[in-house]
């Protein structure tokens, strides 16, 4: 059985972690949450974000949530503003979508081109 | 949506849009009566009268980028397709509660889902938000509530991801020991 007492260990171990953490800006993705993301799969996309970043030891990004960005045809949308602000609009997300985004992307600064919105539009 | 915990995803966002920060989700079960009964209380900014009356219509909406909102006519739809039903009450500046019921052995209804997803997902996106979750079936309810987690984390976020973990594993035990055997998709 799970007990909530094992969340003092966790606690111990994350307060470990946090005193080597860096503040620096880092990247931030935002997956579209309206009913037509959920009902496209946005909630796979945003575990396998949140697991994906969590395995590389990425902490300076923020994953978050919103609502409909507009674009219900072409759900899950996700986007992400780099550092300088510059933002990416990726549709059509699956899971394993959201892992080569977090390594070319996020890890290497390269977008991934064929996940686009504008890529996707001139198809 | 293909599970119920997507529906109750869908719902908690309408909670969070509408300004709550306390949000109660209920699923209980009964054999007797073979109910599957899912409540979602918020204390969000609640609806006025007239509104709530044309809330469960797919032309309903409150946004201003287009005119349909399906989130609440898709629960109801799938809620009636099971001979049950979905109710809304809601007091303007004290929040609403949802209520929807679904007949456990009909053939439409549709599998609860990864509800522990559901949870954790809106977890690490709102870490300020107070939710509770109580499962019963007959007996002693399981009980998850945040305040307490939060109580026992001091200073570390519920959103690590290992506290996100913990939470996950800990509400997917309470769905087994409680819904193990009576409802078909979950193993006792």
């Amino acid at each position: 059985m799970k007990s909530i007492a094992e969340l003092e260990e966790i606690r111990k171990k994350a307060l470990e972690k946090i005193s080597i953490r860096s503040n620096s800006d880092g990247y931030r993705v935002v997956v579209g949450m309206a009913t037509c993301g959920i009902a496209a799969g946005a909630r796979p996309v945003m575990t396998s974000f949140v697991e994906e970043l969590q395995k590389r030891n990425i902490t300076n990004t923020a994953v978050t949530m919103t609502g409909c960005i507009g674009v219900c045809r072409l759900e899950p949308v996700v986007e992400i503003t780099d550092p300088k602000g510059e933002k990416t609009t990726y549709v059509k997300m699956t899971a394993e979508k959201a892992v080569r985004i977090v390594a070319e992307h996020i890890v290497n600064g390269r977008v991934c081109i064929d996940y686009t919105i504008g890529y996707e539009d001139k198809k | 949506m293909r599970d119920l915990s997507l529906h109750l995803m869908d719902i908690i966002q309408n909670s969070i849009v509408a300004g709550g920060t306390k949000i109660d989700i209920t699923i209980l079960a009964y054999t007797k009566s073979n109910e599957l009964k899912i409540i979602i209380a918020d204390n969000g900014k609640g609806m006025d009268e007239e509104f709530l009356e044309r809330v469960t219509d797919p032309f309903t909406t409150t946004r201003n980028t287009r005119k349909v909102g399906l989130g609440i006519s898709l629960l109801k739809a799938s809620a009636e397709r099971c001979e049950g039903y979905l109710k809304i009450n809601s007091q303007k500046g004290i929040g609403t509660t949802l209520e929807t019921m679904f007949k456990i052995g009909n053939i439409d209804r549709p599998p609860l889902g990864d509800i522990a997803e559901t949870i954790v997902n809106i977890l690490a996106v709102n870490e300020n938000l107070n939710l509770t979750l109580t499962l019963s079936y007959d007996d002693e309810p399981f009980r998850f509530d945040t305040s307490e987690v939060k109580s026992l984390l001091g200073e570390v976020a519920i959103n690590e991801y290992e506290v996100l973990k913990w939470i996950k594993d800990y509400i997917n035990e309470g769905l087994k020991v409680t819904f193990g055997g009576v409802l078909y998709e979950i193993d006792s």
